[in-house]
């Protein structure tokens, strides 16, 4: 067929026929799409939980699961803590302006109160947990990731050129007694260094 | 496809003979057959290098033979048993230790994975040798590129089945990637992975992916690769178009019917190869750690991270170019540029046909800054894939001054530079003379 031959009504048809069915085709992929992303049972599972911290000594870390993921309680050390000062000028965000955590836990300890730091365990770069690392040498302890070397200090704090791009994120948390801390609600909770 | 000037099969009268011409007039049997084996002329002048993509063909067979028993005992569930380990996990090792033969076709399936890459990669180093992508082959390239992708996914998305710690993080880390991507990143990872974290979601789809939808795919990218083969006629060791000479039949002086000449031919090869094949799925499945690794004989623990995670050998190239990137440039983040080096390593290939200036094909008669070159990349892919295995603080021979990752840092580098600079140095480089016709002795 040449340019001369085209029949009008035919191509208009052509064209109203393909456009309906295009349009069936987007709607047909809606539910193909949609069924990918997290069901109803999966966006619900994300209530809060408990934690008992009474029995935790300085220096010992316990993990707690939230909503599928790690999330570390740091009794803190004085050492530990002295180190958040040392190290940053090597930090990469320090004041945590990029990172992600709740008002009361932007400040140097990252905490609300200084001597627990309750953080989610899982790497900014790839999702990897890091693991402990404790001060040697230069060295002033923290946390390294296994995957691909990312560098953190006793605040979650990365190092700077790292792979990961910011701090360990801060879950909201409160404390409900001296020994009880609850992740994942923070409702009335306050910086109380 | 040339398949209709073939004349129909004539009976000679018997049963056999007329049961086929029976067949022949309702289907293009003969003439399928004639035009892809029996009246396919090859180069006589193949050499060991040209077995790989018939071995390919034999592990894909392998794979969806050893995929379909191993589907009809595995359970794609990541919850735990009465026993507390995930049903996932429990139910290949039931496959390994109770079902008769389970073993063997578990390892057959494990170790076909790494066959599967050892072909692939030593078929794609082929091309490189003898300019096997170049005008008019660049669509068998391009097709053979997409192959590649589609065994990587394969692997990947295979790899969390066991659902073994290895697997776990492995996911985690890779779907994590599409984090890295500006603004809709998050999201999307979330939408890849089906729930928050990696869990009974994402493995339930990493299984339909794997046994469903991209075997259908790469059958289909094999036929396609096959064909545009065929279309084009092979390459060979000296690079020159074989149809540039033909007899008075058009048959081309230097081609040999591929059957019975290469199916019988490839055979010893094939033997060979799948001798070194089967003992190690009788002897040495763990290939050392690198087929199955240790860690991924723990079941999958969403609250610890194995204290050193590496991907699967075939992946560790692209691995280190990935973990390389550590510094932000033109604002963009690291971790932005580390999967963009990861997926640019691959999709950089299927720019090869045309990044390739040279006047020879073949490095036969390609000159001395080619083969300087392509011998410092070989050299850098292993010494980057070896990298991509270690721990991100390793140091060679443990000396302080030849740290791992910046080394990977060069190799990435140049494994980029290589590419993106070939349209200047393949141009300039002195080649030979290439002659009329193959040399075959």
């Amino acid at each position: 067929m040449n340019g001369q031959m085209v029949d009008n009504e035919r191509r208009t048809l052509i064209l109203a026929t393909s456009a309906v069915g295009g349009a069936g085709v987007v709607a047909m992929a809606v539910p193909f799409v949609g069924s990918l992303a997290p069901s109803e049972k999966a966006k619900a599972a994300g209530a809060p939980v408990e934690a008992d911290i009474g029995k935790l000594k300085e220096g010992e870390k316990m993990i707690v699961k939230w909503r599928g993921k790690p999330v570390w309680i740091l009794r803190r050390t004085k050492e530990m803590l002295a180190s958040l000062e040392t190290v940053k000028d090597l930090l990469a965000d320090p004041e945590s302006e990029k990172s992600v955590q709740p008002t009361y836990a932007k400040n140097a300890a990252r905490a609300q109160k200084d001597e627990y730091l309750v953080v989610v365990g899982i790497c900014t770069h790839l999702g990897c947990s890091p693991s402990d690392r404790p001060a040697d040498g230069n060295w002033k302890g923290g946390f390294l990731c296994p995957c691909h070397g990312s560098q953190f200090d006793f605040a979650g704090r990365v190092f700077k050129s790292q792979p990961a791009p910011t701090n360990l994120e801060i879950p909201p948390y409160k404390f409900l007694s001296d020994t009880r801390i609850l992740i994942g609600d923070d409702s009335g909770a306050s910086r109380e260094a | 496809m040339a398949a209709n000037i073939y004349p129909k099969y004539q009976s000679d009268g018997s049963r056999l003979g007329n049961l086929l011409e029976w067949f022949d007039v309702r289907f293009p049997l003969t003439s399928l057959w004639r035009a892809h084996l029996s009246e396919y002329y090859a180069p006589k002048n193949f050499n060991f290098w040209y077995f790989f993509g018939s071995i390919a063909l034999v592990v894909l067979v392998i794979q969806i033979v050893s995929g379909i028993f191993l589907t009809m005992n595995y359970k794609p569930d990541g919850t735990l048993n009465a026993a507390g380990i995930p049903v996932a996990f429990a139910s290949v090792e039931y496959i390994t230790r109770e079902v008769f033969g389970g073993w063997f076709i578990r390892n057959m399936h494990s170790t076909g994975a790494s066959a599967f890459f050892i072909v692939v990669y030593l078929h794609m180093f082929r091309g490189m040798l003898y300019g096997s992508y170049r005008k008019p082959r660049e669509l068998i390239w391009i097709f053979g590129v997409m192959i590649f992708l589609c065994l990587m996914a394969a692997g990947f998305m295979g790899y969390l089945l066991p659902w073994g710690q290895m697997s776990y993080w492995g996911a985690q880390v890779i779907l994590n990637l599409f984090s890295a991507i500006p603004l809709v990143g998050e999201d999307l990872s979330i939408f890849a992975r089906g729930d928050f974290v990696v869990s009974d979601a994402t493995l339930n789809r990493f299984f339909a992916f794997h046994v469903i939808a991209v075997p259908l795919v790469l059958i289909g990218l094999v036929v396609a690769h096959v064909l545009a083969l065929h279309e084009t006629g092979s390459n060979n060791p000296d690079g020159v178009e074989i149809k540039k000479f033909k007899d008075d039949k058009g048959v081309p002086l230097d081609g040999v019917p591929f059957h019975p000449y290469y199916t019988i031919g490839h055979d010893l090869p094939a033997i060979t190869i799948f001798l070194f094949f089967f003992f190690v799925v009788f002897f040495w499945p763990e290939g050392g750690g690198y087929f199955l690794e240790a860690n991924n004989f723990l079941p999958a623990d969403s609250m610890k991270t194995p204290n050193h995670i590496a991907p699967v050998w075939y992946f560790t190239p692209f691995y280190s170019m990935l973990r390389a990137m550590v510094w932000n440039f033109f604002w963009i983040p690291a971790k932005l540029w580390g999967v963009v080096a990861m997926g640019g390593g691959v999709v950089i290939l299927a720019f090869l046909p045309w990044l390739d200036r040279s006047p020879a094909k073949s490095i036969r008669y390609r000159g001395p800054i080619f083969k300087t070159l392509l011998a410092i990349f070989v050299v850098g892919f292993l010494i980057l894939g070896f990298l991509g295995a270690q721990v991100p603080e390793y140091c060679f021979f443990g000396l302080s001054w030849l740290p791992g990752a910046v080394i990977a840092q060069i190799f990435t580098v140049y494994y980029f530079l290589f590419f993106v600079t070939m349209p200047y140095w393949s141009k300039i480089d002195k080649c030979k003379p290439v002659p009329e016709r193959v040399t075959f002795k």
